[in-house]
């Protein structure tokens, strides 16, 4: 096969998107769906654990979302997306047949070189999980690769819970440690209640501080209070990666509205360690 | 220098500007337009600020008369190159919905051929500084790759004025210009000799002089040149220290004449549109009235306000103490370790054209004073 045009010309044009179609949609919470989306022409978008594509609704606007699992072998994506705002609000109203622009990948991703033979936890609050999903299942794919897996969830409430679907299946496993936790129980809910960074406490006895590596997304203040948890059970500032959002207008560091001190956190992140974050992360509205 | 120079009477500074015109150069010089001047498209010489000069300070810019024939004898103004290499609003990419859900593209017209006639020195590094962000990153901006790949630069050394808000000699970005060029003029006003020394900077250079009348520069052109060149160092207006400047920066994120500047400065964010490197766009996808036809507008945007961190319900940048950090953390700090490069180059812009003069100089000199920072910690 020869090399498909449209790659070719993104290459040329960074700010040229490809076409792509819905072809399934499926509805995660009140405001939260799962788009899956196939190339309408011949190029294949690769994508690792962790970063993210700039995703167009036909004449709204374009907007960064996370692979919320990697392109398939067809070049399938998938996408969790919550409506906030009026390009994501378009993005969740779509239907399968509808037309969707992406441009990426973008951005770094996981280090999951760096968490291989090593403890694995990956935090994450609300919508955090999307990020999160893809390295989970890069990691459940060779996890003989990695030593303990933990996997701990935070939601607002039982009904905003991201992936309720094959979420038991990950449950029943006995290679992952998956909990899950929330800040407002309805009656039905059997797991527990609180936020997130307070779950560490409990599975710390069961990994190894200086062998692990940490992933986290989530919104800012779960972010920093699991950062402290970690600190405190010794998880050093270098093996904690945090996954953090900014106003994105291009996703290849020319429009500088992703900046966070010297970070464009669209191609020095949006995934970075906090070790390298901490000097900015830490100041307020830098 | 390196291919040497001639000299050119003043009056063929005209076949100058004709034969770019002739090799298919759109010719964009200085000219006076609304009480100040400007960069536009140049039809002759006549186009050109004959006789005026600029009255620069903090907060203040007004042209004057001159008592001598002068083309260029004054400062940069509110214009820089950037607005032709980063054209904005720029339509990158048009679509159509069709019946059967097909989307047609219209690919963009050709990128015009510029000869920029008037490139200062510190213009000259801000394009280099431009170079390094938009060619050299991890994408290329084509639509400034296609401008800057044809154009054309004539120089002009900075002589005969006083630049009163300039500091590219603490940049070292000026005045003298010595490469990046094709040709770099230095204007001489001797009286019965107004002429141009030209230096020759490339081969495209060379070759265009050869449709102009010129003579071989001798010692004494070359002496009056380097002199006017001289003066000009000495009677900059401004001055930075640029010693340790990136690393007092970061230790003075929390300085408290940040609270101090927030209390000026408008947020109009003026500096930010005048800077000739500040590079920041954002875009906006906009429809015809059936909604079957969008395109996506490519404009400059400005870190000055609260919509450029806006994400989905909060902005990043509420306050204007954060807003100008960042201006300025950027163009001194940040800039170098994202570039390899100040993202200033002295031009002064920023500080004439603020409404109400803050001047980048003075502060940078009290925000990166280590006094400052030791009240805050104490
Ligand atoms: C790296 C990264 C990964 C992310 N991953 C996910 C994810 O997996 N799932 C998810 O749901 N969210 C994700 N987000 C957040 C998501 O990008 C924002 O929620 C989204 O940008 C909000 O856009 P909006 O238009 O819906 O909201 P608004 O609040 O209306 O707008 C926010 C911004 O969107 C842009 N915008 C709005 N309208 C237009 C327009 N007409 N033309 C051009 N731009 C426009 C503007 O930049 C505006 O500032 C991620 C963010 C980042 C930075
Ligand atoms: S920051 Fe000011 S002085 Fe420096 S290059 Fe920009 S406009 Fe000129
Ligand atoms: S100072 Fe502001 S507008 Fe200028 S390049 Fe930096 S972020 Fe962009
Ligand atoms: S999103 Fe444009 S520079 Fe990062």
């Amino acid at each position: 096969m020869t090399a498909p045009g449209p790659v070719l010309r993104s290459l040329v044009d960074p700010f040229h998107p490809h076409p792509y179609r819905v072809v399934a949609r499926r509805r995660e919470t009140s405001d939260t769906v799962t788009l899956r989306l196939c190339p309408a022409t011949d190029p294949y978008l690769p994508g690792s654990p962790g970063q993210f594509m700039m995703l167009t609704a036909f004449g709204i606007g374009e907007v960064p979302i996370s692979l919320s699992r990697v392109p398939d072998r067809s070049g399938m994506l998938e996408h969790t997306i919550r409506a906030v705002g009026s390009v994501t609000r378009h993005l969740v109203a779509l239907r399968p047949g509808d037309w969707v622009g992406v441009r990426g990948p973008f951005g770094t991703g996981w280090p999951l070189d760096l968490a291989r033979g090593r403890d694995v936890l990956l935090v994450a609050g609300g919508l955090g999980f999307a990020p999160l999903r893809s390295a989970l299942e890069a990691i459940l794919e060779r996890r003989q690769d990695y030593r303990r897996v933990t996997v701990l969830l935070g939601a607002r409430t039982p009904s905003d819970v991201l992936y309720r679907q094959i979420l038991p299946r990950w449950q029943r496993r006995n290679d992952v440690d998956l909990r899950v936790t929330v800040d407002r129980p309805d009656e039905r809910w059997r797991g527990q209640v609180g936020v997130v960074p307070q779950l560490v406490s409990q599975v710390a006895p069961s990994f190894e501080p200086t062998e692990t590596v940490a992933f986290i997304c989530g919104p800012d203040v779960m972010m920093r209070f699991t950062v402290r948890e970690l600190q405190r059970h010794g998880v050093s500032d270098d093996r904690i990666f945090l996954s953090l959002e900014r106003n994105m207008q291009c996703g290849v560091g020319l429009c500088g509205h992703c900046q966070l001190g010297p970070f464009f956190l669209c191609k020095d992140g949006p995934v970075l360690p906090y070790s390298r974050l901490m000097p900015f992360y830490e100041v307020r509205e830098l | 220098m390196a291919r040497g120079s001639v000299v050119i009477e003043s009056a063929h500074l005209r076949t100058l500007i004709l034969t770019l015109q002739r090799e298919g150069y759109q010719v964009i010089g200085p000219t006076v337009r609304d009480g100040s001047i400007v960069y536009a498209e140049l039809s002759s010489d006549g186009d050109l600020p004959v006789g005026w000069t600029d009255e620069q300070e903090a907060g203040h810019y007004r042209l004057r008369r001159r008592d001598d024939q002068a083309v260029f004898g004054y400062a940069v103004g509110p214009h820089s190159w950037k607005r032709f290499l980063l054209p904005s609003p720029f339509v990158l990419w048009r679509a159509r919905r069709t019946a059967d859900g097909v989307l047609e593209e219209t690919p963009p017209a050709d990128a015009p051929r510029y000869a920029f006639l008037g490139v200062r020195s510190c213009d000259l590094h801000a394009i280099r500084v431009l170079d390094r962000i938009v060619l050299a990153g991890t994408a290329v901006d084509p639509i400034y790759a296609h401008r800057r790949e044809q154009a054309f630069i004539v120089t002009v050394q900075c002589a005969n004025f006083a630049p009163r808000t300039c500091f590219c000699v603490s940049m070292g970005t000026g005045p003298r210009a010595t490469a990046g060029y094709d040709l770099a003029l230095t204007e001489l006003l001797e009286p019965g000799a107004h002429r141009f020394v030209v230096e020759i900077g490339s081969e495209r250079g060379a070759n265009l002089l050869a449709h102009v009348p010129h003579r071989p520069a001798r010692a004494a052109d070359l002496r009056a040149a380097e002199q006017a060149i001289a003066r000009t160092a000495t009677q900059m207006g401004r001055r930075l220290d640029t010693n340790g400047l990136k690393a007092a920066l970061y230790a003075n994120l929390e300085h408290p004449r940040w609270n101090d500047v927030a209390e000026r400065c408008l947020t109009c964010g003026n500096c930010t549109m005048v800077c000739p490197t500040c590079f920041c766009f954002s875009v906006e996808d906009r429809t015809d009235l059936s909604g079957n036809v969008t395109e996506r507008v490519r404009q400059f945007d400005v870190c000055f306000t609260t919509a450029f961190t806006y994400t989905a319900g909060t902005s990043h940048r509420h306050s204007a103490r954060a807003r100008y950090r960042q201006w300025v953390l950027h163009k001194l700090a940040t800039w170098v370790d994202q570039f390899g490069t100040f993202g200033c180059v002295g031009c002064g812009r920023c500080i004439t054209w603020c409404p109400v003069g803050i001047d980048i100089t003075e502060e940078a000199a009290v925000l990166s004073s280590r006094r400052g920072a030791g009240a805050e910690d104490t």
